[in-house]
């Protein structure tokens, strides 16, 4: 009796100290590669980095000017297509989803979350690219703007749930019509959280290189408008990474920590500004 | 609320207008459900065109290669031949290899996370975990190269080479951009995946379970593995499978470290080619139509086979909780 219970006793600490050592292997790639960005990419960290073109191989010095605009540009073009759409066909889901039809689109919304991104590249390829027979920024900002419309469309809807209905049928009573209430009382209440959301799926879609590959492609120099190819940054990343030239290599890393920040920043600013929210209430 | 401010001066006289049925309803709600429905609409008709641009892209390849097209070897864009084979045997092998990684580290994660950590705990690790998954896939790859991979090379692989080469899978020449390497990044990167939505599963177990377990004399590890565990079970097969979806589709960081080599073997050493590496990197380089076309059929396999698991893997975990919402799965 007390050697089962003695061993029960030691099973219990073992798994519970498996548990433990699990969750720290977990996290030890992410202090690997935050170590490595880190230290790899603060070198290539300069003033040119931000204001000069790449330089052709060979020569030294240079920056990714126009991939950090080409980037910015992208995740502009990406808020802008599926963000708007996003918002709406949540609410939609929120308001009026209990029929068929918002079961579908819930359905697939969820299937669409889990499309590989490359095949969404494709898909813009076929789309855009074939249209217009050229790359261009516009295809891709399509391509991370479809990237984005089923997180967004999910996050407004399960947050606009949240609201709690005493506010709704106060403003009905009131005498607003139900677009109103819906937009100006339950939109407004779940804003913060809807941002939260939204911010995440940029900080995903900012990361993303698949589906630029060959929609957006990349650009040496600066692109002008909308209708050109456009060099980004993660395409820059990966473009110089598995090129054989070391100076490349310095650049790679240089901009894998800037991009890095971006992504971390939206990421970690998201979380607090749920967290302020739910601290205030 | 601040809304009361607002309420008054909004009350205007509203037209209306009749339905078909005769009912009087409120202009502004009649275009705005359908503004918004129109828009909901959308999500729908992307994925069918998605589904429709796959299949109309690789119509040349699937009438001229038919079902050979997964069954043949050979990748020649010279000779205008093309086999999948090796593509899906190098994705559904590095895909599993990290299931293997993935899946005892994650489940260990989410215990953690919902049954044994203290609370004050389980903010920090939890943030620390997704911001696993915040990580862009191409900033995984070029830690792959520069990082992973030469440590493979120069210390795991002669290590396992040494007490393990008597199995084939350990066995050849030890590069570090290998199957082994696509297989360890893959699990890095799934495993956020995988432990948040087990730890949501986890989180959906009644508590009676648990204080019933634990109040017969059960040890928190024996309340887990009676009570807990046997509830989730569906909803954890169903995590599992949403990160194999992911770890199918994932292109960059494996793209990076894996070989891109169409060769088959079942050394873990030996470099590996996946279907997303070889869109990846022959899409937009691809001349002649049936070329682009097989590659896009590549595509469209890579799209079916996620899009069931993704179903199925929803259907398993609706049957115990809801999936966490933030972030894509």
């Amino acid at each position: 009796m007390r050697s089962s219970y003695a061993r029960r006793k030691i099973t219990d600490i073992f798994v519970r100290s498996a548990c433990v050592a699990a969750a720290l292997v977990a996290l030890v790639p992410l202090v690997s590669v935050l170590y490595y960005v880190t230290s790899r990419g603060i070198g290539g960290i300069n003033l040119d980095f931000f204001t000069e073109l790449p330089k052709p191989v060979g020569e030294s010095g240079g920056g990714m000017a126009n991939a950090i605009v080409g980037s910015l540009k992208l995740v502009f073009l990406a808020c802008l297509f599926g963000i708007p759409s996003g918002v709406l066909a949540g609410v939609y889901l929120a308001e009026f989803g209990e029929s068929r039809f918002g079961k579908w689109v819930r359905f697939s919304a969820d299937v669409m979350s889990g499309v590989p991104s490359i095949t969404v590249g494709i898909f813009v390829y076929s789309l855009v690219v074939l249209e217009t027979k050229h790359f261009s920024a516009f295809a891709g900002g399509v391509a991370l703007g479809v990237l984005m419309l089923p997180t967004v469309t999910r996050t407004t809807e399960e947050l606009l749930r949240l609201v709690p209905e005493s506010l709704r049928e106060a403003a009905l009573g009131l005498g607003l019509p139900k677009w109103r209430v819906t937009l100006r009382v339950m939109l407004r209440t779940a804003a913060p959280g809807i941002a939260t959301g939204v911010m995440l799926a940029v900080a995903r879609v900012a990361g993303e290189t698949a589906p630029l590959l060959f929609t957006a492609f990349s650009n040496p120099f600066w692109s002008s408008g909308l209708n050109e190819p456009t060099a980004s940054l993660p395409v820059n990343i990966y473009n110089y990474a598995v090129s054989p030239y070391e100076e490349w290599h310095r650049q790679a890393w240089a901009a894998a920590l800037v991009l890095l920040l971006l992504v971390l920043l939206l990421n970690v600013s998201a979380r607090l500004l749920v967290r302020s929210r739910v601290g205030a209430r | 609320m601040s809304v009361v401010h607002e309420v008054s001066p909004l009350i205007r006289p509203r037209s209306k207008i009749l339905t078909r049925f005769g009912r009087e309803v409120n202009w502004g709600d009649f275009v705005f459900r359908r503004a918004t429905a129109l828009l909901a609409a959308l999500v729908i008709a992307a994925l069918a065109a998605m589904a429709a641009a796959m299949v109309h892209g690789s119509a040349e390849s699937l009438s001229k290669f038919g079902l050979g097209f997964i069954s043949s070897r050979v990748w020649d864009p010279v000779r205008d031949v093309y086999g999948a084979l090796p593509f899906i045997y190098g994705t559904i092998a590095s895909s599993l290899l990290a299931l293997c990684f993935a899946v005892p580290i994650s489940l260990g994660v989410a215990i953690f996370l919902s049954e044994l950590a203290p609370a004050w705990l389980r903010g920090p690790v939890g943030f620390l975990v997704e911001l696993l998954a915040a990580v862009p896939s191409v900033v995984y790859g070029l830690w792959g190269i520069f990082a992973l991979a030469p440590w493979l090379r120069t210390t795991v692989e002669p290590f396992l080479g040494r007490t393990l080469g008597f199995l084939p899978f350990f066995q050849g020449q030890q590069r570090g951009f290998g199957m082994l390497a696509g297989g360890i990044i893959l699990a890095i990167m799934i495993t956020p995946t995988i432990s948040s939505v087990s730890r949501e599963v986890l989180r959906a177990v009644p508590s009676a379970l648990r204080e019933g377990a634990l109040g017969l004399g059960a040890t928190p590890w024996e309340a887990v593995r009676v009570a807990v565990l046997p509830y989730a079970r569906s909803g954890l097969v169903g995590a599992t499978i949403l990160g194999l979806g992911r770890a199918l589709g994932e292109t960059m960081a494996i793209t990076m470290v894996i070989g891109n080599r169409s060769e088959i073997s079942a050394s873990l050493f030996a470099p590996s080619y996946t279907m997303a590496s070889v869109i990846a990197n022959e899409f937009s380089e691809a001349t002649g139509s049936l070329y682009l076309s097989a590659l896009a059929e590549v595509g469209l396999l890579l799209f079916v086979v996620t899009v069931l698991l993704n179903i199925v893997a929803r259907l398993l975990v609706w049957r115990v909780g809801r999936l966490p919402q933030s972030g894509r799965l």
